[in-house]
This record gives structure tokens, C-alpha cells and sequence, in this order.
């Protein structure tokens, strides 16, 4: 025989699966909500994802190809989601130059720092959010008034701010509701907010993309939203002058993009589905935490670094049912 | 709602092009090579030397314990030496080498094909001649089935559970085995219960297997002692432990056999062989072996000699196709690649898979984005992710705390792995060694 | 505005000193007796914990060193017999001087010699690939190339040669610390004697086969032929299971049976050129005419490894 026959371990056969196409896969399930963003925020809403996505795979490159010295690996596809989220999680009237310092804090101190990807602690697009959130908090929270309204107004506030503003003015909920957008609003996207999060009916509409494609499960997401409505639902019931109904904080402030997209990063949570349990569990209590009793009007961000930061644990102690009973 | 087991699986395409091949019998080659190790435990001690004479089915290596099968001729002729060869397992090992010449077989030998219902109820009487016959796990793991159907003291089998389940993607072998020797089938079923003193048995099959399912469903309307269940497609459902989860949700505990549940699993073709010993004397020479593959020619199920060399099946399923990248000897999930096409067919050979280059290379591996998916398919709930890293890194007492002597392997992480990780491989590496490390701390 | 910062100095020198006596008596409660001589001996060793000792670490080791009664049989052969003498001179013992070794590694078939049979393609690793089946060449007793021995050096002494496939030990680098040797699953790697000028005369090939097996899958294994034995003057070789094996104590280095060896499977290093060495190989190919291949390979090889480096002529 002149050509030498394989010889490897088995299993010979491989699923078509493959990481480039999970990330592929998460990019396609964003573009949705990424349409929407360019049609409520205009030209704007499309430097600042080119931008963040671009900058994020100049970064990798760059590092990976200079500092690391490693084959660089920008096809994969991660640096360029992690552009996307970081996008989308900025107010689309951003410097051009803060979304580039978010970018290199994202991919180098959130990414690469670590050893690239797989070896991040903490999810990289929520490292450059809050990086930028604290560095510069005053552009960071300009929300720009979306280009269908007429009005001289240049910035608003998000419904979230509204609500944690009328609050301490002591206003009860019943009189801000008028100043809020309705739910159906909420659920189609014509609010104020991040790039990415006002949608809440076109992020869902990937989740159902991704769940069709298997790029992950229904567990994060479901078990965060559950944890936000239930909670927030007893905050509401024992108070509902102080604390509005929890439908609303499920359809603002990216309660939506972060369970979906962000805090399903595949990285950063826990393997098995009890352990995602917990880590949904502990960033639905932190968020409603921060959100009704916090200085942010806004916490998920805050909440899903949280628990990445304690995925490691529970992955450590949170074992799978072993078949056969022994623990 | 179709039965399964709950804990993980996998469900890689099925490719089971020979399903509609009827088993043919290969002709006879021109030479054997039969290996003295062919089942799990002791070698059998060769009982024949260079230049003797012998017939179909006479027995040329005696077991070499209790944990260890007889082997028998698979054809007559002159044995041409005794010495070491390469088998499918890639190390050389002792086994004869007989010339063929014209087929006699061993008197006592019944060769016609009618079938032959009533049998003896004495269940010492049939153990022994399933001993005396050589017969073994013919599923893959080949474990000498006398040693299964003498439960140890203490424990009492339940039932009987026949493995129909064939989860190997591409193999066929055992679905035309039910499919066309139903009826012997059934009285090796017998016989075997009542080897076990058991009035229960249960013939898992998977639901891609319709024909076979509704045929023997047929045949056994009469008799409410032996129940086909249908089986969700799912691998790896032919694991002894899935399948005695899929079929009575009872589930063995770690580290114990399947009799701590009351349950003998056995393959279909090990019923059949047993049928052919007890009701014929016929001892276990040949087999069923599914030749198949994208590329091959005409993928086939064929009735072959032990010890025949796989080139030989290759040929008659149309011939080595150009593109080959690699051979498996069983199926793609488990299967063993052969280095070449001269290892002889032996009592656990369930298939011969050709793959063309483009399928046998495996994808880089890429680092682990510990998406969990390893541990979502995992069917014994281990976590296979760390298993590899510990195995990788050497720390075997925590390899052996996590669990990694459960491990089966499947391959169900490996296969399922998007950054393509060699996690089997580390994985049995690190069961071989953790297994060292317990055997030898019981000393 | 004043008195905060006079609070706050107070305060905080208030908990400090209040911490100070704290921690001052726990310490005394809880002072372990620990013998200061563990400390100097630990500093007298090369700090590499690398276990070649057989301890779990440099630590380990000096409390062994502390506690034994006398030096024998505890070595450490990272820093030799200089720093045993060290260690010997804090405990006030005696040093039992040990002869350096340098890990050798014995197989030489390289792609050259030893056709591949097929392709591997698995988990990079020795021990995955040996616990699968014999490897990629007909010589199951061979190298496996994927380098478990360089992953398990902690001194970056040993190094695979890419052209030949084989491992190559840089013998100023080695310590002997017999990690290569655990880690290599062909048991091919051995710790042999240091001799001046780290010359070396030894049998490359672990090859247990029948002669003409082993020759058929590598030019170079040995077969057991006992020509070596008989022309060894110091009865430094043996020959068991088809393998010559030289015993790094009896012999002399005299090359005698380099020369005698019909395959090349010994080998000398870091010897001088020797004069008839031109005319030497053609000898063994008139006697046996399958050798022409054999001598090819190594007739070219011999000049340009004695140009660069004579270390990788023959590992």
C-alpha cells in the first residue's frame, strides 16, 4: 500500500459542531437587534459596532500576534462578538476614542490577559462595559434620543433612570408610570437605552435561533428572568409604590441582552445545569438588588461579573448526577 | 414515548447503508490466523503445533481459566506455525496460523440450517456446553459468557435482557442477525433463560430497526416470557448500564456489575451462537461482520470465519476504495483504527468500516470554552472536561475522586466536543493508569 | 477638620499596637520547633524541586538529609556530588560520593531507519499512543516521537531532533533527575554512567524482537546477534531476548564493538575521529549485503554531525 492508512483513538466520527460556529451562530442570532439599533440611532449605531468590533480584532491580532506570540486567532470569531456585545452595551452616541480604550481593556485585560479564549474569568465584553462605565460615566450614560422623535433634546434618560430618579424623589410608582413608555414599547424597543438592549421582542427572537441551533440551552436565561420576575414580583407585592411590576425590569436595562447573550457565555458560566441554577439564581437577586436598591439604575453588568467570578466554585463543588448514584 | 435512558447521549448520523444486505457467507480463505486471546481474561493455552491436521470446529487452544474461552478451528486444514502476529488490537500477540484445505468439519457438528426448538432444561448441562463451546460477549467487549451466567454467590439474576440495541452508527450486523434468524434467535433466548433460571427477558431494539422489531414481535405474540421494548435512537444505548436503564430504569451502581440489579445482559449475536452450540454443537467460529463505508462499493453483511483476514471481506464488499484514510475494526464510535488489512477477523470483530482520507483526519484542537456540552452528553454523568485535564496533568487521585473509573468510553465527549479535544484519549489513559493504582493498592 | 486626623492617627496606632501584642503572643503559643539546620541545608540545594531525589521536593529532602543518620542513599543529583559535600559539611556527615549519570536515550530510528507503517493521528502524547497500539513504525519497542520526554524535563535538557524524530539529551543541561525516564512508556530512556568528555558507547535499540523482525522494520535495531559479547574484552555485554545490552560499569569505552556490530545499533559519541575510521564502515557491509541501505544513511550523516556537534550524531 503506498499510502500510509490513520490510526487514532476512538471515537472516529465528530459532530459538525465546531467553536467558529458557535460564535457565528451567537454574531447571526445579534443581527437582529443590531438592525434595530441602526434604525433607532441612525449612522451612529453603525460606527459604534464597526468600530467596537474592529478595534476588538485589531486588538487580538495585534496582542496575540506581538505580545503572545502565538498564532493569531481572529477567525474564531470570539474577538469579533465580544465587539458586538461590548457595542451593545454602549449608548450609540459614544467618543470613538472611549469605544477604543473599551476594546483594548475588553480583549487584552478581560481576554488575552488570561490566555485568550476559554481561559477568561470574567466575560470580556462586560470587563470593557464596566471598565467604561466607571472611567467615564458621564458619556456613558448619555442616552441619545433615537432619530424618529422630533425634538430639540440631544440626550434622555432610560426608562430605568426615570424610575430610580422619580423613586428617591420619593414620587410613587403609580404617578412615574405616565412618564414611562408603555410594556409594548418596551417589548418592541422604543425606549432609551444601550445600542443593543431596547429590543426586547428581537433579542428573544435569537434566543430562539440559537435554541433551534443548539448553540446553548434554555437554562441561563430562562432561570435569570425567572429569578428577576419572582423576585421583583414579592418586592412588588409587599410595596407597589416603591417597587414597580417586574415585567418592566424584565423588558429594560438589557435584563434581556445580558441573561441571553451575556451571561450565557459559554466561558464564564458553570457546566452543569444545576450549577447554572445557582449562578442564574445569584444574578437575578443581584441585579433586582442593585436595580431597586443600588446607586445604578441598571445591574445585570455588575451581577453577571459577579457570578463569573464565582463560576469556578461552583463548578468545583457542583458535580453532575453521577449515573449509578455515587456522589 | 419510546423508553431510553436519561442521563446524556448522543445522536451522531446513523449511515447504515448494509441494512437491507442479507447476511451472505463469505467463501473460505486460503489461510487463517486465529489469535489465542480473543475474549477478556486469560489467553487460551494452544493445544496444536506446527504441521498437525484439524477440522472445522475442533479445538485448538484450551481456556487458560475460568476467566477465559476455549478456541476452535474455523477451518480444516494444516496448521502452518504458531507465532506472533499483529491483531486489530496493534500489538502483536500469540495465535495459529492454519492453511485451508476443503472444509471438514468435526463430527457431532449438525450443519443443516433447521431449526431445532425443544432442548434440554438442564441449566449445568448448558452452561457447560456453552463453556466447551467458546462462546463470548460477541457485542465487542467479548466477556466469556459462561462466567455471566454464573451469577456469583449472594446475587440472583431477574432477568434476562438481550442487547438488540446496535447504537454503532454504520453497523448492521445484529439488526439482519434478528431480522433473518429470528426464530433461532428465540431459542437461544430460551435457552439462555433457563441456563439463568429466569422466566423474564427483554430484547432491547432500537426504533431505527422497525422490520426487526415488528418481526420479532410476531414471533414471540405466543409467548409473554420474552418482551421486545422499542428503544429511542440514542447512543450509547448498547452500554450494558444504559440499556439496563433504558429498559427497566433500574440503574447498576458504581462500580458493580449488572447482577446487582438482577439483570445478564447479552448481545443478540451471543444468543444466536448459543443457539448454535446447544442445539447443534456448532462452537463459536463464525460471526456476523458488517463491511461498510461511504466509499465502499457494495457494503455488505457477511458470515465469516474466524480468524479470515479483513482484506479478504474487503474484497468481496467490492475492494479497497482509493480514497481509504483509515479501517476500523468495529464501529465509529468505539472501534479500533487497524494499522493493516492482514489482522484477522476474531469472535469480537462486529465490523470492518472503511473511511475515506477526508473523514479520517481529526479537526485541530482549539482550547476549551468550557461550554459543558462534554458533560451535557456524558451518559454516566462524569465531567469529562476535567477527567482529560487531570489525566493530562498526571493527578490521578483526583481523576480517581472525580469518578473517571465510570467512565465507559463512549466517546460521547469526544465526538461532541466543538473545539475538538482529544478528551477520550486522555481520559483512557488516565482510566489505565488510576486502574493500575487500585489494583495494586488491593495487594 | 484637625481632630479627624488626630483621631484617625490615634486609631489606627491604637489597633496596630493592639494587633502587634496580639499576633507577638499567638506566635509564641503557637511556635513550632522546627531544627534551623532544615533551612541551611535547603539553601545549600539547587531549589528546582524537581523530585529526581525522590522527595517531593527540595524541602522534603533536606528534612530527610537532617533527619537521617548518615548520607548513603540520599542523593541529589541535580547539584551533584559538590553540593552533597556541601550538605555533608552543615550536618557534620560524611558525603557519599555518587559517579554523575546523563540520560541516554536508546532507540535510533529515526525517519531514516525505520519506515513509518502508518499515520498517527491522536492526542500528541507517548502514553496515549502506547497505550492504543505498538506505533506508527513496524518496531513496537521504538520511539513514539510525540516528546512525553521533553514535556516532563524541568531543565530543557532533552529536545526532539525534527529530521530524526528522536529525542536528543544535551548532556551539560542534564541532571539526571530521571524524569524523561518515568515519563517515556517504551523505557528507552536510561540513566547511564557520566565517563570524561562525556563519551559514550552504548546499544541504541530496545528491539526484543527475533533478528530478522527487527531488522525488517528499522535498519539499525539490533538483533541479538552476540557478536558484541564475543569481542567485548571486559565482559561488559549480554545478550537476553534478542538484545545485546552494555553494562555502563564493565566497560571500558574501548569501541570494539561498534566496529563488530553488523546493524550500527551501537554507537559511540564524543570520540575523536579515529583514523581507520573511513575505511571502518564499508566492513560490515561486505560481510552482510543487506547493509548497503544501513550505511548509506550513516556515511552521510557521520562527517556533518562531526562538523557541528557531536552530541546529535547518534541519539
Amino acid at each position: 500500500m503506498s499510502k500510509l492508512l490513520t490510526i487514532s483513538p476512538s471515537p472516529h466520527v465528530h459532530t459538525s459542531d465546531s467553536v467558529n460556529k458557535i460564535m457565528y451562530r451567537v454574531i447571526l442570532a445579534l443581527v437582529p437587534a443590531l438592525v434595530w439599533s441602526v434604525f433607532m440611532f441612525g449612522v451612529e449605531a453603525m460606527r459604534v459596532t464597526l468600530l467596537a468590533v474592529i478595534a476588538c480584532m485589531a486588538f487580538e491580532y495585534l496582542i496575540q500576534r506581538f505580545i503572545t506570540k502565538e498564532e493569531p486567532k481572529i477567525t474564531d470569531g470570539s474577538a469579533a462578538l465580544t465587539g458586538i456585545l461590548l457595542a451593545f452595551n454602549v449608548p450609540a452616541s459614544l467618543p470613538s476614542w472611549i469605544i477604543i480604550i473599551g476594546a483594548l481593556i475588553a480583549i487584552g485585560v478581560g481576554k488575552l490577559s488570561f490566555g485568550g479564549l476559554g481561559n477568561n474569568p470574567f466575560n470580556p465584553a462586560l470587563v470593557g462595559r464596566v471598565f467604561l462605565l466607571i472611567s467615564f460615566p458621564v458619556q456613558m450614560t448619555s442616552w441619545p434620543v433615537n432619530i424618529h422623535v422630533q425634538t430639540d433634546a440631544v440626550t434622555t434618560a432610560t426608562p430605568l433612570a426615570i424610575l430610580k430618579e422619580g423613586i428617591k424623589n420619593g414620587q410613587p410608582v403609580s404617578d412615574l408610570m405616565h412618564n414611562l413608555p408603555s410594556s409594548l414599547d418596551l417589548l418592541y424597543g422604543n425606549m432609551s437605552g444601550s445600542m443593543g438592549e431596547i429590543s426586547a421582542a428581537l433579542l428573544l427572537l435569537g434566543f430562539a435561533y440559537m435554541l433551534w441551533k443548539k448553540v446553548i440551552t434554555w437554562h441561563i436565561p430562562v432561570f435569570i428572568l425567572g429569578t428577576i420576575f419572582v423576585f421583583q414580583g414579592g418586592l412588588h407585592l409587599i410595596n407597589p409604590d416603591k417597587f414597580i411590576e417586574p415585567l418592566f425590569h424584565l423588558l429594560t436595562g438589557g435584563a434581556m441582552l445580558g441573561a441571553i447573550y451575556m451571561a450565557t457565555d459559554m466561558v464564564t458560566s458553570p457546566m452543569t445545569h444545576k450549577g447554572q441554577f445557582i449562578y442564574a439564581l445569584g444574578i437575578g437577586i443581584i441585579t433586582v438588588l442593585i436595580r431597586n436598591f443600588g446607586a445604578y439604575p441598571e445591574g445585570i453588568s455588575f451581577a453577571i461579573l459577579i457570578l463569573n467570578g464565582f463560576t469556578p466554585l461552583i463548578n468545583a463543588y457542583v458535580k453532575p448526577k453521577r449515573f449509578g448514584g455515587k456522589k | 414515548m419510546l423508553k431510553t435512558f436519561k442521563l446524556g447521549g448522543v445522536h451522531p448520523a446513523e449511515n447504515k447503508f448494509s441494512a437491507n444486505k442479507a447476511i451472505e457467507k463469505l467463501a473460505l480463505p486460503k489461510s487463517v490466523f486465529i489469535p489465542v486471546a480473543q475474549h477478556i481474561g486469560a489467553p487460551a493455552q494452544t493445544l496444536v503445533k506446527k504441521g498437525d491436521q484439524v477440522k472445522v470446529g475442533q479445538i485448538i487452544a484450551k481456556a487458560g481459566g475460568f476467566v477465559s474461552a476455549n478456541i476452535h478451528s474455523s477451518v480444516s486444514g494444516t496448521v502452518k506455525k504458531v507465532d506472533l502476529a499483529t491483531d486489530a488490537s496493534g500489538y502483536p500477540k500469540q495465535g495459529i496460523f492454519i492453511d485451508v484445505e476443503g472444509d471438514e468439519w468435526e463430527e457431532g457438528i449438525i450443519t443443516d440450517d433447521k431449526l431445532v426448538e425443544k432442548f434440554d432444561t438442564d441449566g449445568k448441562a448448558i452452561i457447560d456446553k456453552i463453556n466447551a463451546a467458546g462462546i463470548v460477549g460477541l457485542g465487542g467487549a467479548t466477556f466469556p459468557t459462561h462466567v455471566k451466567l454464573m451469577p456469583p454467590p449472594g446475587s440472583k439474576a431477574e432477568m434476562l435482557i438481550i442487547n438488540g440495541v446496535e447504537c454503532e452508527p454504520y453497523l448492521t450486523a445484529d439488526h439482519r442477525l434478528m431480522l433473518e434468524k429470528g426464530s433461532e434467535l428465540l431459542v437461544g433466548i430460551r435457552i439462555l433463560m433457563c441456563a439463568l433460571s429466569v422466566d423474564k427477558a427483554y430484547i432491547g431494539i432500537e426504533n431505527n430497526k422497525k422490520d426487526a422489531i415488528a418481526s420479532l414481535q410476531n414471533l414471540t405474540a405466543s409467548d409473554s416470557s420474552i418482551e421486545i421494548v422499542p428503544l429511542k435512537v440514542k447512543y450509547p444505548q448498547g452500554g450494558e448500564k444504559q440499556l439496563i436503564k433504558a429498559v427497566t430504569g433500574r440503574e447498576v451502581p458504581s462500580g458493580a456489575l449488572p447482577i446487582a440489579v438482577g439483570a445478564v445482559v447479552s448481545n443478540v449475536g451471543t444468543a444466536y451462537a448459543v443457539y448454535e452450540a446447544v442445539q447443534k454443537n456448532k462452537p463459536l467460529i463464525e460471526r456476523v461482520v458488517t463491511v461498510t463505508g461511504r466509499s465502499v462499493k457494495n457494503p455488505s453483511n457477511f458470515m465469516v470465519r474466524v480468524g479470515t483476514p479483513v482484506k479478504e471481506l474487503i474484497e468481496a464488499a467490492g475492494g479497497l476504495p482509493d480514497d481509504t484514510g483509515k479501517i476500523i475494526s468495529g464501529g465509529p464510535m468505539m472501534g479500533k483504527a487497524i494499522a493493516s488489512t492482514d489482522v484477522p477477523v476474531t469472535k469480537g470483530t462486529s465490523g470492518i468500516l472503511i473511511m475515506p482520507d477526508t473523514d479520517a483526519k481529526r479537526k485541530t484542537s482549539q482550547n476549551c470554552i468550557r461550554c459543558g456540552r462534554c458533560v451535557t452528553v456524558c451518559p454516566m454523568g462524569l465531567e469529562p472536561f476535567l477527567l482529560m485535564t487531570v489525566s493530562e496533568k498526571q493527578i490521578w487521585d483526583r481523576a480517581e475522586k472525580d469518578c473517571i473509573m465510570d467512565c465507559i468510553e463512549c466517546g460521547s465527549c469526544s465526538f461532541t466536543c466543538p473545539a475538538d479535544r482529544p478528551l477520550l484519549d486522555y481520559i483512557r489513559l488516565g482510566k489505565g493508569k488510576v486502574g493500575q493504582i487500585i489494583r495494586s493498592r488491593k495487594k | 477638620m484637625n481632630m479627624t486626623i488626630v483621631y484617625t492617627i490615634v486609631s489606627l496606632s491604637a489597633i496596630g499596637t493592639l494587633s502587634a501584642v496580639i499576633l507577638y503572643f499567638v506566635a509564641q503559643k503557637f511556635k513550632v520547633y522546627e531544627d534551623p539546620r532544615i533551612d541551611d541545608v535547603e539553601k545549600a540545594l539547587p531549589g528546582a524541586n524537581c523530585g529526581g531525589c525522590g522527595f517531593a521536593g527540595c524541602r522534603a529532602f533536606a528534612e530527610a538529609c537532617v533527619n537521617a543518620d548518615e548520607l548513603s542513599g540520599l542523593f541529589c543529583p541535580v547539584g551533584g556530588n559538590d553540593t552533597m559535600t556541601g550538605v555533608a559539611e552543615i550536618l557534620g556527615m560524611e558525603a557519599v560520593a555518587q559517579t554523575p549519570k546523563v540520560a541516554v536515550v536508546r532507540c535510533g530510528g529515526s525517519c531514516d531507519h525505520r519506515p513509518k507503517v502508518n499515520k498517527f493521528d491522536g492526542a500528541s502524547s507517548c502514553a496515549v499512543t502506547a497505550s492504543l497500539y505498538s506505533g506508527e513504525t513496524g518496531c513496537q519497542f521504538g520511539c513514539l516521537s510525540h516528546g512525553d520526554c521533553v514535556a516532563a524535563c524541568d531543565f530543557d535538557a532533552i529536545h526532539m531532533n525534527p529530521e530524526t524524530g528522536l529525542p536528543e539529551v544535551i548532556d551539560e543541561k542534564c541532571v539526571a533527575c530521571g524524569a524523561c525516564v518515568d515519563a517515556c512508556p517504551k523505557n528507552l530512556i536510561e540513566l547511564r554512567k557520566k565517563a570524561p568528555k562525556d563519551r559514550k558507547v552504548y546499544v541504541s535499540c530496545r528491539n526484543e524482537d527475533k533478528g530478522g523482525v527487527a531488522r525488517k522494520s528499522c535498519e539499525v535495531a539490533c538483533i541479538g546477534c552476540g557478536k558484541c559479547a564475543k569481542v567485548c574484552p571486559f565482559d561488559a555485554i549480554t545478550v537476553a531476548n534478542n538484545l545485546a545490552y552494555i553494562d555502563p560499569d564493565k566497560c571500558k569505552l574501548c569501541r570494539k564493538c561498534v566496529v563488530e556490530c553488523p546493524t550500527n545499533a551501537i554507537v559511540e559519541v564524543n570520540f575523536p575521529p579515529r583514523k581507520p575510521k573511513t575505511d571502518l564502515p564499508p566492513t560490515p557491509a561486505a560481510e552482510k549485503p543487506a547493509a548497503p541501505k544501513a550505511e548509506k544513511p550513516a556515511a552521510e550523516k557521520k562527517p556533518a554531525a562531526d562538523e557541528k556537534n557531536d552530541n546529535n550524531e547518534t541519539k
